[in-house]
């Protein structure tokens, strides 16, 4: 297989099934969950859907998402700015994403999804090439605070990162399609913050979670939001967090929120 | 789970309780920016919205033979048409809307005043969406609103959402929110003694 078409099959997998670790973590949510509860309900439609989507090989979500190739360095000359937009390209073409991409300045659609910085690519030490596809109702629901904050009573220290990641969970009540997962970045600048928070996207559920991301999980499932905000115990999945050095003035806290449909897939290039 | 049949009357409609689970049959169309927009310019919504449902939703229409297959159609979020809906229900008798994020206390009054209830679709879930729609009816704005935003008349079985806000007053929203903003406030007490407002 050429890399263009080991690049195509790498978006109709991505595109069509859910790893592996997002479904056990809906798996384990749908125990949780009171028998006949509306959050039993969404849930185990979502897990329905999954399992359809993945027996057509059809885009599980309509909204197939900002599409980020995180690529190993040493892969440059073959995974190239090219090869990425003709699979991008085909796998539009047939059917796998959908027309997801305007032009600003004009607003016309860019029927082939592929313009300047998109989709983006990031040459990276990661190995192989990885997919991340997010849709754009999670995108709308990401925030950055920046500390301290008066009106969250955030100060500069972990209490106040706390106070951040909850009001964000908070404000995507039903908009960011929960049970979401959250990818946090407390330092950095403005712009390292939303790339290193998208970032902890890519990291698996089956990890194990630090004591701080343990009780942030446990805290926001305490606040009852619930699957499609309609309550119940599951309000997030998973959190993710990484540290990035700051400046003395700056105390970024970047919040990546990622709806349900975590579309994440790897792939070693041949 | 309720069943609901669609098109209805106000009666079966004001049955419906917020955090009722429904399986929706019937008449299900499609509409949103555009077919409010137009709506509120003094144009005409599609006539068979009477008793039926309006859904926002963008679906993926693949054309089928002479006819059209819908490939995916989750729900797409209804804050947008918060300004529109009030008049749009009170104008087409439409007993069911069926979106992502629930609307406005403007849009409540008016689905309590008419009999009407909004159900919240699982978002993302397109793929089992598209499944649950039998036929496609007609198709109406295709030309001047685009395939995304046309209003496609949609026999569907078996479409899931939980209503969230019922023609009663009851709102599933509200009732999540205050009890999360309740635990919200006992879980930052003593964040800062200073916190404003």
């Amino acid at each position: 297989m050429t890399a263009v078409e080991q690049l195509t099959e790498l978006v109709r997998r991505t595109t069509s099934s859910l790893p592996g670790d997002v479904v056990r973590a809906l798996e384990r949510a749908l125990g949780a969950e009171r028998k006949g509860s509306s959050a039993s309900v969404v849930i185990s439609t979502i897990l329905e859907n999954c399992a359809l989507a993945e027996k057509g090989k059809t885009p599980l979500c309509q909204d197939t998402g900002t599409l980020s190739f995180y690529v190993d360095e040493a892969l440059r000359g073959k995974v190239t700015r090219k090869a990425v937009n003709r699979a991008v390209a085909e796998a539009t073409r047939l059917g796998l994403l959908r027309r997801n991409c305007i032009d600003t300045a004009s607003g016309r659609s860019i029927d082939d999804n592929c313009g300047e910085g998109a989709p983006a690519i990031h040459y990276c030490s990661r190995k192989g090439v990885t997919l991340l596809m997010k849709g754009g109702g999670s995108e709308n629901m990401s925030r950055q605070y920046s500390l301290p904050d008066a009106s969250l009573g955030a100060g500069r220290d972990m209490e106040g990162v706390r106070a951040c990641v909850l009001d964000a969970v908070a404000k995507a009540q039903g908009y960011g399609c929960a049970p979401g997962i959250l990818g946090v970045c407390v330092g950095g600048d403005r712009a390292t913050g939303f790339a290193v928070a998208k970032e902890q996207l890519l990291r698996s559920l089956d990890e194990k979670p630090t004591e701080f991301e343990s009780r942030l999980l446990a805290d926001a499932n305490s606040l009852g939001i619930g699957p499609m905000g309609l309550g119940g115990r599951t309000t997030l999945l998973g959190v993710k967090l990484a540290f990035r050095p700051r400046l003395p003035a700056s105390y970024f806290v970047t919040v990546a929120y990622m709806c349900w449909a975590c579309r994440r897939r790897t792939i070693l290039v041949k | 789970m309720k069943i609901l049949r669609l098109p209805c009357d106000e009666r079966d409609v004001r049955s419906l309780k917020a955090g009722d689970a429904v399986e929706i049959h019937g008449l299900v169309v499609t509409g949103r920016d555009a077919l409010h927009k137009f709506f509120a310019d003094g144009g005409a919504a599609p006539r068979e919205l009477k008793g039926a449902a309006l859904y926002h939703c963008g679906p993926v229409a693949v054309r089928d033979g002479g006819g059209w297959r819908i490939a995916a159609a989750g729900p797409t979020t209804s804050v947008r048409e918060n300004v529109y809906e009030p008049r749009f229900i009170a104008g087409t008798g439409v007993r069911v809307i069926i979106g992502k994020g629930g609307m406005d206390d403007a849009t409540h009054e008016a689905m309590k005043r008419c009999g009407c209830v909004y159900v919240q679709a699982v978002g993302g879930a397109a793929a089992l969406a598209a499944s649950c729609v039998k036929k496609v009816l007609k198709v109406d704005h295709l030309d001047d609103f685009g395939a995304a935003e046309a209003c496609w008349h949609l026999d569907v079985a078996g479409l899931r959402g939980v209503v969230a806000m019922d023609a009663n007053g009851g709102s599933l929203f509200r009732e999540v929110r205050t009890k999360s903003a309740a635990r919200m406030a006992r879980l930052l007490k003593g964040a800062a003694a200073w916190k404003n407002s």
